[in-house]
């Protein structure tokens, strides 16, 4: 197999009627594939003659896989760690793919799902066998659209393909109602156990105590997917991505100046700028998520596609260009309500602070309240450090640093706003922001 | 956590209420915010406080404050 | 012991118990609805709601023990926490086990409270809104201590109790829904107006 370079690869980008292995294709196949074709095309998944207790492990330490959004803590890391509460407790460990991806604006994980979800249950698998799992979960939005087709259908399939007695792992598909936060580790861990899906007070992490008190091991489906593809090329070939501290290859959901947003093939270190020139003129880029950061379009213009350039984390890899006709507030005022909104609603700070943030933004955002009112610019920073740390999960944290990344990125913004003014005239939304698909009880 | 040498407060941020009684007891280390809920300095409890701070997790009306182990590098 | 003394004696550390508990049941409601009393920081209303629960359970095994010991009736220790197992006035008798065996639920998970789960103390101490007024039950149907319902102070004293209580109460639920944590929508559209201004 030979090194692809980190160019930028559409990740269906040919029209073939062969499946073929070509070094123009990203990562992940052109259209979907069975079981059948996923093996010709990935080759066959190691058996654990060829990958024996322990080296799996090695491989992806090796490699330096770090999960896709979160942290990005490194995988190998929390192998050690649940590996460590199973022997320790003598209790079989839970595996869960996290294939929720309740970033409305994230398409990432399910356009991998759709393509190649072998790929998914062949990590799934391999980390079962490594940590001696006795349950494979993998968690799917319920009803999750997938352009004109059915996911959650497709995925099933794909499962029942499998020859579990080979594969020696089961896998569980469980549908999980679609909330912004029901992918967030304890929220997901409540859901598999019955519960009401909500974050809960933990004294030890889901790594020690998770799904039905087990040690378990939550990862995103494309971090998952790393671990087919390493299994099989090797650390290296991983490591060939990327740069040293960010390596492989990795997707990213693109809004740039089309009609629908696109699922690209890239990896850190590549010019961010092809990735959204048909957007131009722009204003601003968002990287990571509704978690995640604002950049100017100066940065956007000359940075590389990496945290350490960006100084910003890439989270679930959302990369969303804001035209220049649009407002950059009236955008950030737009997705902080729906995160408002999204809250759980459990711990007070979050419930009280994150809708006054969000109301405060309507106002910044609106050139003939933004005059009028005083101290909008002093309320935001103390409802923002107000909030921040201060829950049972991160959402408030993350809307704030979304909030304040806005508050920079928009300095000329606000001003123009303050002195009753807009530079953008489009003032419509851009990203989206769904309704929930159920309500969570009130506190 | 009686023998812990520097225990530190933690909150159930799902059962807190906002009574401020933890406020009350323990004013050097938990302030209240805008909506009466606890904003607890981080680190451990001084000795001087270690048994108000026992106080304030047993006399919590929603046995929402805790003291528990710092919390080791995860 | 004089037959009499003993009996007064019940009757009177009974009306106190009933007195005490309710005052009890005034600081829990105090407590629980996020309020005050003036002049007290809110550890001391819950130091005063223990204290005074101690104490009261003092002067209720004085009335029970004196009751025993009263030859008077025929009270069983055995009826004393095993409802209606008494032969004089099982119903009265048998009412004030109840509020026994509920009482001993309450003290026992609160002396534990910390050490079990906090849904189950919750859970137990709700059940003081069944012990109280079965308690005042107990003393209005035993009241007059010579057969028939209580009368003359000792009815005002338990009416007071009764109304005490019951303003409590409706101050709890109207700050309650005042105080209603509401959903994250509530709380949006509820602030817009606020920020506003």
């Amino acid at each position: 197999m030979t090194a692809i370079d980190n160019g930028i690869r559409e990740a269906a980008v040919q029209q073939q009627t062969q499946v073929e292995r070509t070094e123009d294709n990203g990562v992940l196949p052109s259209r979907p594939l069975g079981l059948a074709d996923h093996r010709v095309y990935y080759g066959a998944l190691p058996t654990p003659d060829q990958l024996p207790l322990g080296e799996l492990a090695a491989k992806l330490g090796h490699a330096g896989v770090r999960g896709r959004g979160g942290a990005g803590f490194p995988l190998y890391r929390k192998l050690v760690s649940v590996s460590g509460a199973a022997r320790a407790r003598r209790v079989a460990p839970t595996i869960v793919a996290n294939g929720c991806e309740g970033e409305p604006a994230s398409h990432k994980d399910k356009h991998l799902l759709w393509l190649a979800p072998h790929l998914v249950l062949d990590g799934m698998v391999l980390l079962g066998r490594e940590l001696r799992a006795t349950r494979a979960v993998l968690a799917i939005e319920a009803g999750a659209p997938h352009g004109k087709g059915d996911l959650v259908r497709r995925v099933r399939e794909a499962v029942a393909e499998r020859d579990v007695r080979q594969d020696g792992v089961r896998v569980e598909v469980v549908e999980v109602p679609g909330r912004f936060i029901a992918g967030e580790s304890a929220a997901l861990v409540s859901t598999l156990d019955g519960g009401p899906g909500l974050p809960t007070y933990r004294e030890d992490s889901v790594r020690e105590r998770g799904v039905g008190g087990t040690p378990t091991l939550i990862q995103n489906v494309e971090t998952v997917a790393q671990v087919a593809l390493i299994a099989r090329y090797g650390a290296d070939w991983f490591r060939d991505y990327g740069t040293a501290a960010e390596p492989g290859p990795q997707l990213f959901t693109v809004y740039a100046g089309r009609n629908r947003p696109r699922v690209v093939h890239a990896a850190a270190g590549a010019p961010l700028w092809p990735l959204i020139a048909d957007a131009e003129p722009i204003d601003a880029v968002l990287i990571g998520g509704y978690h995640g950061s604002w950049i100017t379009a100066p940065m956007a213009r000359h940075a590389r596609l990496s945290e350490a350039d960006l100084d910003v984390p890439l989270g679930a890899g959302l990369i969303a260009a804001l035209p220049a006709e649009r407002c950059g507030l009236a955008e950030t005022a737009h997705i902080v309500r729906y995160l408002a909104l999204e809250s759980a609603g459990q711990c007070g700070p979050c419930l009280n602070g994150l809708p006054r943030i969000a109301a405060a933004l309507e106002l910044l955002a609106d050139p003939h309240h933004a005059s009028q009112r005083n101290g909008l610019l002093e309320d935001l920073e103390r409802w923002c450090g107000m909030v921040e740390g201060r829950g049972l999960c991160h959402h408030p944290d993350g809307s704030v640093r979304l909030v304040r990344s806005a508050l920079i990125v928009f300095r000329t913004e606000i001003a123009a706003h303050r002195a009753g003014l807009c530079t953008g005239g489009d003032r419509r939304p851009l990203l989206p922001a769904p309704a929930p698909a159920r309500e969570y009880a009130a506190h | 956590m009686r023998t812990n040498p520097s225990p530190e407060l933690a909150v159930d941020w799902a059962g807190c209420k906002g009574h401020g009684l933890c406020a009350e007891l323990l004013p050097d280390h938990i302030t209240l915010d805008d909506w009466g809920y606890p904003i607890v300095s981080a680190g451990p409890v001084s000795a001087a406080a270690a048994k108000r701070a026992r106080r304030a997790v047993a006399d919590c009306p929603a046995l929402a404050l805790k003291l528990k182990a710092p919390a080791a590098g995860r | 012991m004089n037959s009499s003394v003993l009996w007064y004696a019940s009757q009177a550390t009974g009306i106190v118990s009933l007195v005490l508990y309710t005052i009890v049941m005034l600081l829990g409601i105090t407590v629980a609805g996020q309020g005050t009393v003036p002049g007290l920081p809110r550890f001391s209303v819950v130091a005063l709601h223990r204290s005074i629960s101690l104490l009261s359970i003092a002067f209720l095994a004085v009335h029970i023990g004196t009751a025993l010991l009263d030859s008077y009736v025929d009270i069983s220790f055995i009826s004393s926490f095993v409802p209606f197992a008494s032969s004089y006035e099982p119903l009265w008798i048998g009412l004030g086990a109840v509020a026994v065996d509920l009482m001993i639920a309450l003290v026992v998970t609160s002396l534990l409270r910390g050490r079990i789960s906090p849904r189950v103390w919750r859970v137990v101490h709700w059940l003081a809104y069944a012990f109280w007024p079965v308690a005042i039950a107990h003393t209005i149907g035993l009241g007059a201590g010579k057969g028939g319902l209580i009368s003359g102070w000792g009815l005002w004293l338990t009416i007071a109790c009764v109304v005490a209580v019951g303003a409590a109460l409706v101050w709890r639920v109207a700050a309650q829904q005042e105080r209603s944590r509401r959903t994250p929508a509530q709380v949006l559209e509820k602030t817009r107006s606020e920020v506003r201004v």
